[in-house]
């Protein structure tokens, strides 16, 4: 047999490490996700149980009870209704006022799903008047 | 007397240990870097599908915890509901575009969140941000 086969040279190519780090680097940059806030955005009622005389034609109940049933306006829908129900009141009038309230033992999902619901019927005046 | 001339240093960094040093910082500030966590209590965020990102800058925004025992947390701490304005009013005059980013479980019973919420009008901390998931 002739001599020995020459052996590759036993070093890792160090040129493309850093082309390797860096689509590291870019891969981690891009699928890390900073955990960002999300959620309902809404507006407290200011301190001091002012009363605001409202035209009763302006102000629709919506009541949470604690089972998570809705009542609008007296009647009993299901959750999904509320924001078509709601975009047609608006539709309608305007200045109308929603006033959510809620049992104590509510769940917080059942009221969030409610709010939900109204702010997809782009309701600009929502009353969180709490618990009963 | 001829003074031989020194030969110049090789000017230019070498670049051969370049990657190997910013694979070192790499790993370095991976494994030191520890993303600051949310601090507070446990609580299973509710669902919701028209949520839209919290316009308020972060060092604005605080965070107030509920769990579904209603516990209150705030900064770190576990409150009682009536000390909520308290805490919350010395923070709320230093800062006008102060948000209360409530992060409350989905079991939590309303009676407690209604109570913090007049809390927080006692405060006039009037701008909140229901916390949720995408549905």
């Amino acid at each position: 047999m002739l001599g020995k086969k020459k052996r590759p040279p036993a070093e890792i190519p160090s040129s493309s490490m850093s082309d390797i780090a860096f689509l590291l680097l870019v891969f981690f940059l891009l699928v890390s996700n900073v955990d960002t806030d999300k959620g309902l955005g809404v507006v407290l009622p200011p301190p001091g149980d002012s009363e605001i005389k409202l035209n009763p034609k302006n102000i629709t109940m919506v009541l949470v009870n604690a089972t998570g049933d809705v009542l609008f306006n007296d009647e009993v829908i299901p959750v999904e209704q509320i924001t078509a129900r709601a975009r047609q009141l608006e539709a309608s009038n305007p200045n109308m006022v929603f006033s959510v309230q809620t049992d104590r033992k509510t769940k917080y999902q059942d009221y969030i799903d409610v709010v939900d619901q109204l702010i997809a019927a782009n309701v600009k005046k929502l009353a969180l008047i709490g618990t009963q | 007397m001829a003074i031989k001339k020194k030969s110049k240093a090789k000017s230019g960094i070498p670049t051969s240990s370049m990657s190997d040093i910013i694979f070192m910082l790499l790993i370095f500030f991976m494994a030191a870097t520890s993303l600051k966590t949310v601090e507070g209590l446990k609580v299973k965020l509710p669902r919701a599908r028209s949520i839209a990102k919290l316009d308020t800058p972060k060092q604005s925004v605080l965070f107030v915890f509920i769990d579904r025992t209603g516990n209150i947390s705030i900064q770190d701490k576990l409150l009682n509901v009536e000390d909520v304005s308290e805490v919350i009013y010395p923070l709320r005059r230093n800062d006008n575009m102060l948000t209360i980013s409530m992060r409350s479980d989905q079991e939590t019973q309303m009676g407690i969140v209604s109570d913090v919420q007049n809390e927080l009008r006692d405060a006039s901390a009037l701008k909140v941000n229901y916390s949720a998931k995408p549905k």
